[in-house]
């Protein structure tokens, strides 16, 4: 639980945020993706993507992509405001092709990551991380 | 040709059959009422390696009542599977006897009046009894804790859990994971565990700012026994920062890590581990969901959920032994490992039953020196109970009926929060209850009571989100707790429903109207995670409630109303 007299109203302002909007992808996350990818369908595997199960902080939740072979992989928050995150790019004397940061997440979302492969095709991965308020260990 | 699958899968049907788990015969005895101490430890050694597994002490170093939950509900794969098996439906899963001896050290039902007829449970110098026994039949046994020992009673939080490290100590564990432990914060967790004479595990605990495995808890550790050699890797609880206070260890990171798991267990086999133990405070749901992502761990051995099971359970070809709280288990599992494989086990969990076990007179003798010096505030009778008072349950424990009726009279609040833990010891009715038994359910560094205003919708938001901290259909995404515990406020939860719409018709009791989503409530709780919060330590609420009552009781709660479980 995570309320003390003088965080409540911080509190009660995100959850507002939380129930006003809901942290789904967005028809627009498609749309986004649709623009990297050029249209072309994404398939799956050869992608992976590490992020936690619950956030520890949502405003830094670390993340890692990796995909051998790949050219480009671009990463969406698909329930932030601004759902891009950022698109890395391999070139080719790049010795491997993964990733890390931390990005901020609103609530509880998919973080969805697609990757371009050499030969020009698209795969796709995504994750669901938990934003909490905290709680009451056992 | 047996496969090993096969194997372990007859091995273990064979023990329930031979009653080699010991299952059988307490069911007999105590029928008898005549347990005693041969018969508990009673245990043909098998192959060629111990175990010997503690968790979940909650510094409890002295025999109590503690009554297992009646209402445990499993969601998703783990709905009517074990642990999720209470009471009368626990006891004919396992052909336990109704009044033995077993019914009342592991299923909840007639507790009260099985609590008289056999006495108290655990107690650190028993323990070390069992422990004992179990070395002089197989020398090198390995000795593992599960962790959150350093937390939970009046003498662990006066001396920042230094009585627990002295003790458990003297028992000579070889590893440990950890939990509670690091509520002490971070700079007093490094003193102990600097000067630990065994390894202080974790592959999952990570340096925060570095996301790298942090340099004080290596992942694993090797062990020579019976001609083997084992890797123990230990797992913290995965969601420190989150269900416990993250500012007081800021420095961690944690989380499951499964993968970084699977290349620890890789590593370990590469170097030549013939068995690999998983020293885990996952929680069981989180390890059996584990076991089935992770290939090639032996043995784990489970904590933090508390659950106590006369048999491991099987998962592919992992054994996951969970072994109770509060001092009131030991478990045994001996294993026969050769080249390279695990080709059987025998497992007993072994009930501490104080009156039935000799105490060790060298660790009796450490307890008493550790306590001697607060027997005055630890024996002061404060009050009465006329009710059982016990904590653990999904929903709510008389206990924390208690504590929400000493929030909401002391901090004049119309409704109030208690956390949904499941340590701490029971109270017998008619028992009296002293300053040490109101610490041992409220002990913790972050205790401060306050009293703040909070929406309808607000106290919503908040139950949605502890709720789906348990009945989330993943077990990685529980937190292991129980439900957040609500006094002067009813509510309906369809456990069975996504995140946001579990809750409904919440109630304010006083009126009985609903909750107006718009209206702001005062609200009194505590174990915030929050820093700087504001107001006395729950224990001093507690007590100056039971001091002014002098005799307490507690009707039982039917505020919350389940549904899909």
């Amino acid at each position: 639980m995570d309320f003390t007299r003088r965080e409540t109203l911080a509190l009660a302002a995100g959850a507002a945020l939380l129930t006003v909007l809901p942290f789904r992808a967005f028809a627009a996350v498609d749309d986004l993706i649709a623009e990297f990818t050029g249209g072309a369908e994404t398939g799956e595997g050869g992608l992976e993507l590490t992020a936690p199960e619950i956030a520890e902080n949502g405003n830094t939740v670390p993340i890692a992509v990796s995909a051998p072979g790949a050219v480009a992989i671009s990463i969406y928050a698909a329930g932030n405001p601004a759902p891009p995150v950022g698109v890395f790019k391999f070139g080719p004397l790049a010795a491997s092709q993964n990733a890390s940061t931390r990005i901020r997440l609103a609530g509880t979302q998919d973080v969805i990551a697609v990757a371009q492969m050499a030969d020009g095709s698209f795969v796709r991965t995504s994750k669901t991380v938990k934003v909490t308020i905290g709680g009451c260990g056992g | 040709m047996i496969s090993r699958r096969d194997f372990l899968q007859v091995s273990m049907a064979a023990s329930a059959m031979l009653g080699a788990s010991g299952f059988g015969n307490w069911s007999r005895l105590a029928a008898q009422q005549r347990l005693t101490q041969d018969q508990l430890l009673e245990f043909d050694t098998f192959g060629n390696v111990s175990l010997i597994h503690v968790t979940d002490i909650h510094a409890q170093m002295k025999p109590i009542f503690f009554r297992e939950p009646s209402v445990n509900i499993g969601v998703g794969e783990n709905r009517g599977a074990v642990p999720h098996l209470t009471g009368a439906d626990f006891r004919r899963a396992y052909g336990i006897e109704d009044g033995s001896a077993s019914h009342y050290a592991l299923s909840s039902g007639d507790f009260s009046a099985l609590a008289g007829a056999y006495g108290r449970v655990g107690g650190l110098d028993r323990v070390a009894t069992v422990i004992n026994s179990i070395r002089a039949a197989r020398p090198d046994a390995l000795l593992l804790d599960g962790g959150d020992t350093w937390h939970g009673s009046y003498t662990c939080f006066q001396t920042q859990g230094q009585d627990m490290v002295n003790v458990m100590n003297a028992l000579k564990p070889d590893a440990m994971t950890f939990h509670w432990e690091f509520t002490l914060g971070s700079e007093r967790v490094h003193e102990i565990v600097e000067g630990l004479p065994f390894a202080a595990l974790g592959q999952n605990i990570f340096d925060a700012e570095w996301d790298e495995p942090a340099e004080l808890f290596p992942p694993y550790k090797f062990f020579e026994r019976g001609g083997t050699k084992i890797a123990v890797i230990g797992q913290a609880f995965p969601y420190m920062p989150i269900a416990n206070p993250g500012w007081l260890f800021p420095e961690y990171s944690f989380g499951i890590r499964d993968a970084h798991m699977q290349t620890m267990v890789d590593e370990v086999r590469a170097q030549g581990a013939e068995l690999v133990v998983c020293l885990s405070h996952n929680g069981f749901d989180v390890d059996k969901k584990m076991a089935g992502v992770v290939t090639g761990i032996d043995v784990i051995l489970s904590g933090h959920t508390h659950d106590a099971l006369p048999e491991p359970v099987l998962v592919n070809d992992t054994i996951i032994v969970a072994s109770g709280s509060n001092g009131k288990f030991v478990s045994r599992v001996d294993l026969d490992v050769r080249d390279g494989h695990m080709l059987g086990f025998r497992h007993k969990l072994i009930p501490i039953f104080s009156d039935v076990i000799t105490p060790d007179p060298e660790i009796a003798t450490l307890i008493e020196a550790e306590r001697a010096p607060f027997k005055s505030q630890l024996e002061e009778v404060i009050g009465q109970s006329e009710s059982l008072l016990y904590r653990r349950g999904n929903f709510n424990g008389s206990w924390d009926d208690l504590i929400c009726d000493a929030l909401l009279s002391e901090g004049e609040a119309e409704i109030a929060l208690s956390p949904g833990v499941r340590w701490g010891p029971s109270i017998l009715p008619g028992q009296d209850i002293t300053r040490e038994d109101i610490w041992n359910v409220t002990s913790m560094t972050y205790p401060n009571a306050y009293r703040t205003e909070m929406t309808g919708e607000f106290l919503k938001v908040v139950l949605e989100d502890v709720g789906d901290n348990i009945f989330n259909p993943d077990p990685y995404y529980q937190q292991g707790g129980d439900m957040v515990r609500v006094g002067g406020m009813g509510y309906r939860i369809d456990i069975t429903k996504p995140q946001g719409s579990r809750i409904s018709d919440m109630t304010l009791l006083k009126t009985g109207e609903a909750i107006d989503p718009a209206r702001n409530y005062v609200v009194a709780g505590w174990a915030s995670v929050n820093e700087g919060t504001e107001g006395p330590p729950i224990w001093d609420v507690v007590e100056n409630h039971i001091r002014a009552k002098g005799s307490v009781a507690v009707e039982p709660n039917t505020s919350v109303q389940v549904v899909g479980g």
